[in-house]
């Protein structure tokens, strides 16, 4: 037991000492369109949470990677921004509405994003962002729903995350949000699959170590949705958290299904104090 | 795919003389013709070979692009004016269709 | 390795026609040397006067940023010697461009990345940089 203990501790101290050199910067100047843009990369975690510190997963990202995020210009995942926004222009079901006709510029969704997901009074459950677009397609506009993973509501997802950049992640995690919250945070420390690997086990106990080449990050949702350097266009969240537990060897839940969304709460609120980054760059 | 839209960022206006810079980038699955289709078979090469640029219809800077040009191509080069005037931009495709573009530069 | 009779004769070729080559860069591909060659028409390339820049370590070789500048270049290639296909680029300057150019490119796996310049006068210069491209745990 007590080696044990020593083992944690020397891990610990190595985690931090690396953390140190490789989080030189707390934040990231982003070149817009207009001017320039901030976002915080570090910042000081909620009371509750079990991480000294909150790290973007922009920090484990190569130079060359972090460059990429740096001008909006030079951001692949703006591509598909621009279609959204065509998108968001474009009537379309019986109702003969587009989004811009109910809710003006994309602007007006500033501050959506940052507290995703949030408890849908109305319907009495958990919704994602993708459920209140969804909803919009189908309730107000006579419209079919997007599938969850489909390119059209991932560019979605990255106009309106684009509208809350810089803000912090806000979501809540009390009162209806409670139970998800709990749900979620029994998943992330679950061991799933072959592997038997929980979330913890990578992105709380080893972030900053090396998994074969690839720097560890804390898993953390802030910049989603991410484009990603592997597949070339932007990723949801839900896809994300798929490829976690694929690679744990374990049978995934789906993108939409209960458990995934009561994650996502839990994984969202462990981000509380980033700033929104979608679209961001990843590996 | 959805529509190929060219993007273009350069000064709106320069002093004559300075060296400044065009930045592009183009979306488009730049195929390979190297990647299996989930039927087996490959998928045929289908890229943007050539990029032109031309101000007031002088050739300025030509790229003749490879397979090895990454998914929406990013192309950036730099460049100086003596007079204000129209850089004309061209994506041309493998299967013959051209993607074209133009950004008026003032001197001021 | 296994090799058939007629596989070592066909092995042993290669290696004698690579042999014969004259050795012109700072690596070793047939692909690599021919498309350089038709670039050069076969003439004298000598090393330096390239500014190239590249990831030492490319986090995914789907898309890894380079730059290159040459003063006095009219055209610049470039190569990845390892990939299926050699040739990446090829950029040509008129009056008006700097000798500059930058984009994003594909590496198959760790190689090097050569950019050949054509100098005004006619003549070729050339550098290497040797980029490592990682496979990821969860990323790659």
């Amino acid at each position: 037991m007590n080696i044990l203990k020593k083992t944690t501790l020397i891990g610990g101290i190595l985690a931090l000492s690396l953390g140190f050199a490789a989080t030189a910067q707390d934040t990231l100047t982003i070149a817009t369109e207009t001017g320039t843009q901030e976002i915080m990369l570090k910042v000081k975690p909620p009371a509750w949470s079990p991480l000294p510190e909150l790290i973007s997963g922009l920090v484990f990202r190569s130079k060359e990677t972090q460059s990429l995020q740096a001008d909006d210009f030079g951001n692949p995942g703006m591509v598909f921004v621009e279609q959204a926004w065509e998108s968001w222009n474009t009537t379309d079901g019986s109702a003969g509405k587009s989004c811009a006709d109910c809710h003006g510029e994309p602007a007006k969704m500033a501050g959506v994003r940052a507290v995703m997901p949030k408890f849908n009074k109305d319907k009495g459950e958990m919704w994602t962002l993708e459920m209140y677009i969804n909803n919009c397609r189908t309730d107000r506009m006579g419209a079919d729903a997007w599938k969850w993973n489909s390119g059209s509501m991932v560019s979605m997802t990255g106009l309106i995350s684009l509208q809350s950049r810089g803000m912090p992640m806000n979501v809540a995690i009390d009162g209806d949000a409670a139970p998800y919250w709990e749900q979620g945070k029994e998943m992330y420390y679950s061991s799933t699959g072959q592997l038997e690997l929980s979330c913890a086990n990578c992105h709380e106990d080893n972030y900053d170590n090396y998994i074969r080449a690839d720097h560890l990050s804390q898993g953390q949702i802030n910049g989603f949705p991410a484009y990603r350097l592997k597949n070339a266009k932007l990723n949801s969240i839900h896809n994300r958290f798929k490829g976690c537990i694929r690679d744990t060897r374990a049978e995934t839940y789906k993108e939409g299904s209960p458990e995934f969304i009561a994650l996502e709460v839990y994984v969202a609120s462990r981000g509380n104090g980033l700033s929104v980054e979608g679209p961001s760059v990843r590996n | 795919m959805a529509s190929i839209k060219p993007r273009v960022k350069v000064p709106g206006s320069v002093a004559a003389g300075e060296v400044f810079s065009v930045k592009t980038l183009i979306n488009h699955d730049m195929e390979s013709g190297q990647r299996k289709g989930s039927d087996g078979n490959k998928i045929p090469r289908k890229i943007i070979n050539k990029f032109e640029a031309t101000f007031n219809g002088a050739a300025v800077f030509t790229a003749d692009l490879e397979t090895a040009i990454s998914t929406n191509p990013f192309i950036e080069f730099t460049m100086k004016i003596a007079e204000a005037g129209d850089l004309a931009m061209k994506w041309t495709d493998d299967d013959g269709s051209v993607y074209e573009t133009s950004k008026s530069i003032v001197i001021g | 390795m296994n090799l058939t009779r007629r596989q070592a004769l066909a092995f042993g070729g290669a290696a004698v026609t690579v042999t014969l080559i004259p050795f012109k860069g700072a690596f070793a591909s047939e692909v690599g040397d021919a498309a350089i060659a038709a670039f050069t028409g076969g003439a004298t390339v000598s090393e330096g006067g390239i500014d190239l820049t590249t990831p030492e370590i490319a986090e995914n070789g789907n898309t890894v940023p380079i730059a290159v500048s040459a003063p006095g270049a009219v055209s610049i290639m470039i190569i990845a010697d390892k990939n299926p296909n050699a040739g990446v680029a090829t950029f040509h300057f008129g009056a008006m461009a700097e000798p500059m150019a930058a984009t994003r490119i594909r590496l198959a796996g760790t190689q090097n990345v050569v950019a050949i310049a054509k100098m005004a006068d006619g003549s070729f210069k050339q550098t290497a940089h040797a980029v490592k491209v990682t496979i990821g745990g969860c990323g790659g």
